[in-house]
């Protein structure tokens, strides 16, 4: 076991499942000898060949549409996006074709392709590299749309998204690529999708988030815990399809929610859990649901995107006012 | 002008490209050029004659289903049933079909029941789930985005050295889209087995061809996407099938993809919610019914005593019983559960929805 990256984490998945199934191809801009833009396949060309290592013309749209077709043929394609705000042109083959194939042809055609994609702002990169449009994937029926928070649940979720014989939409934390570091052991073994993560314990109020935000979330817990609140943090992981069980598991004991996400507010993912908590969980609350997101704005560029990104204070404040209330 | 004075004032040419244009029968079924090998085998001619017969009735059933509220829907092939039958039956049946919602066709060469067609089109996914070749896409309704589709498929028979050929089918209007050429781009890069077909009937809905390209062919696309375009009279299926042949050995060759332009012509409504009279007159409507495909071939195998009267009335004889007991299929077919649209959402539905599905089949609260 050694401590690795975030983004090193995805590269030892991706490696490990090139390995056992030679059915895997990686596919993307910039994606073979330079080793992807924040180099998550570096090494896989070399090892692997650049049949299975494929630069494409620049050209996102046909990333996805390739990968249908070659999904369709059983390939297991993982297509690199090089930023979210990149993605929009594959949107179509996403809504029209990967996520319904199956159903099409119901069942004689499936989808088994994994698309990747940096998720979030926070590194000072240029216009249109700061996206998280997490919820308009999270709309798509028939796509899982996983996000992990930390090396070990990048490796593990990211074997399981290429395992997965449905269409994956796989976000990585930019923020955190690097940032985050941990244990990882290279062993091959999956973490299950569709299943929440309860990072830390509590009994006063439940936090909910996803992705880099976790690391806000997270701090904000410790800096509960020193007032005395005991806060659950939950990382949602999958956000289509989501683990309500947890969810609601959690509110059941805490009766207090706060959900985080740095995505704008406005038909954000974290509406939907609070129309969840609403239906399923009103006579468990002891505050109404708050959350605490980016603003209804466009992502800004460098100079003001950390005024974008929920702070620490913002949920703690959230969070504070939760448990106060009566 | 610019131009040509630079290239007369010395300037090298780099590259020249051209398009070829291959025709055999002329509109009266008269031979404009020495015939392929294949149209010596009269068997075969029949099949292909017959094929146009039979899908020439069926869309005249299918509109009539329309028309009475029993079908949805419906895209006719009436005038251009050349192309897809020529196209099909040129392939062999472990290649891969990436058909246009117009490219009927080719599925019923390729094995597609008729009441499969008619299911699909009556509004039940299991239309798709068809007799066809297994891995054969279904109908493309989003114009162009199976082209990418068609280029991963070949991509596919290229890393696992299948000697297979992915044929993609769409329309001229498909040609204006960055899904096409995004495709035929990455084909001529890996110089993958593909084939491309564009059915060039001039109209794509109302938009005449004039207003969707400014180039002289839309065969020379392919030159800029690094491999050969050729146009073909698509209204001549022996025309088409040579193309094909060509185009579809060279491809399982390793000699990479290559482009048909099938030129030809829609007689009838884009679909059966369109009318065509509000963007072109019945006067050219009529003028081109001389040169449609059925007529062309059949003149030709009677001149050539292939066909004869009495085989014509029997095929019709033939055509209508078929299509009658497709008919009768599909009406009689058993209606889909509500709650199967869940079946296929997933491998395995996510205990999540299983409750919405619960909710649907009438077994409780979600």
């Amino acid at each position: 076991m050694s401590e690795v990256t975030l983004v090193e984490a995805i590269n030892l998945a991706l490696a490990r499942a090139m390995e056992e199934d030679p059915d895997v191809v990686v596919l993307g801009e910039d994606v073979g000898i330079n080793g992807g833009v924040f180099r998550a396949t570096v090494g896989l060309q070399t090892r692997f060949g650049p049949e299975r290592v494929l630069d494409t013309p620049l050209a996102e749209l046909l990333i996805s549409g390739l990968c249908v077709g070659m999904a369709a043929q059983g390939l297991k394609p993982i297509g690199e996006i090089q930023f979210m705000g990149f993605l929009y042109p594959c949107i179509d083959q996403l809504v029209n074709h990967a996520s319904r194939i199956r159903n099409r042809t119901q069942g004689r055609l499936t989808c088994p392709m994994v698309l990747r994609t940096p998720h979030g702002a926070g590194i000072r990169a240029p216009e249109h590299h700061s996206e998280s449009t997490e919820a308009m994937l999270a709309h798509i029926p028939g796509l899982r749309v996983v996000i992990p928070s930390s090396p070990e649940r990048a490796y593990g979720l990211l074997l399981a998204a290429i395992r997965d014989p449905d269409p994956v939409v796989f976000l990585e934390p930019t923020r955190i690529y690097r940032a985050a570091k941990g244990e990882v052991e290279d062993n091959g073994e999956a973490l299950p999708l569709d299943v929440a993560f309860v990072l830390r314990q509590g009994r006063d109020i439940t936090l909910i988030s996803w992705g880099a935000m976790l690391k806000e979330t997270m701090a904000a817990a410790d800096a509960l815990a020193a007032e005395g609140i005991a806060a659950e943090v939950i990382d949602l992981a999958t956000l289509k399809p989501y683990d309500e069980a947890t969810v609601l598991g959690s509110l059941a004991k805490t009766g207090r929610c706060i959900i985080v996400h740095e995505a704008t507010r406005t038909g954000g993912f974290g509406a939907e859990i609070a129309a969840l908590i609403a239906e399923r969980a009103l006579t468990s609350l002891l505050a109404p649901v708050a959350r605490v997101t980016g603003y209804d704005t466009v992502i800004p560029m460098a100079r003001l995107e950390q005024h974008m990104i929920p702070s620490v204070d913002r949920i703690v404040t959230a969070a504070r006012k939760a448990c106060q209330y009566n | 002008m610019a131009s040509k004075k630079m290239a007369d004032g010395g300037l090298p040419v780099i590259a020249r490209f051209e398009v070829r244009h291959r025709n055999y029968l002329a509109p009266d079924g008269s031979i404009n050029r020495p015939l392929p090998a294949f149209a010596s085998d009269a068997d075969l001619l029949t099949a292909l004659y017959r094929a146009m017969m039979l899908l020439r009735n069926f869309d005249r059933k299918a509109v009539a289903l329309q028309r009475t509220g029993r079908l949805g829907t419906y895209a006719v092939s009436l005038g251009q049933e050349a192309v897809s039958v020529g196209i099909a039956s040129a392939m062999r049946a472990d290649d891969v079909l990436l058909p246009s919602y117009r490219d009927n066709g080719a599925l019923i060469w390729r094995g597609v029941k008729l009441e499969e067609i008619l299911l699909f089109w009556g509004g039940d996914e299991r239309g798709n789930d068809f007799s066809g070749p297994v891995e054969d896409f279904p109908f493309c309704v989003p114009v162009g985005s199976q082209a990418p589709h068609a280029a991963g498929v070949a991509y596919a028979f290229k890393l696992r050295k299948q000697p297979r050929v992915a044929v993609c089918m769409f329309g001229d209007g498909a040609t204006s889209k960055g899904d096409v050429y995004e495709a035929m781009n990455f084909a001529g890069v890996h110089k993958l087995p593909v084939v491309f077909v564009a059915t060039n009937n001039q109209w794509a809905i109302s938009v005449p061809l004039r207003l969707q390209t400014g180039c002289e062919t839309l065969a020379q696309k392919a030159i800029a996407a690094g491999f050969t375009g050729e146009q073909v009279d698509g209204s001549d299926v022996v025309a088409v099938r040579a193309a094909a042949e060509a185009a579809i050995a060279a491809a399982r060759d390793g000699q990479g993809p290559r482009f048909i332009e099938a030129i030809t012509y829609r007689l009838g409504d884009h679909t059966t919610s369109d009318d065509a009279l509000r963007y072109r007159s019945a006067d050219e409507v009529q003028a081109r019914w001389k040169e449609e495909p059925i007529t062309r071939l059949r003149s030709y195998l009677v001149g050539q005593k292939m066909w004869s009267k009495a085989q014509e009335e029997q095929l019709a004889a033939e055509c209508h019983e078929r299509v009658e007991a497709a008919v009768e299929r599909y009406l009689a077919t058993e209606p889909r559960r509500p709650e199967s649209m869940f079946d296929h959402l997933y491998a395995d539905l996510p205990d999540v929805y299983a409750a919405q599905r619960r909710e649907l089949a009438g077994e409780g609260d979600v």
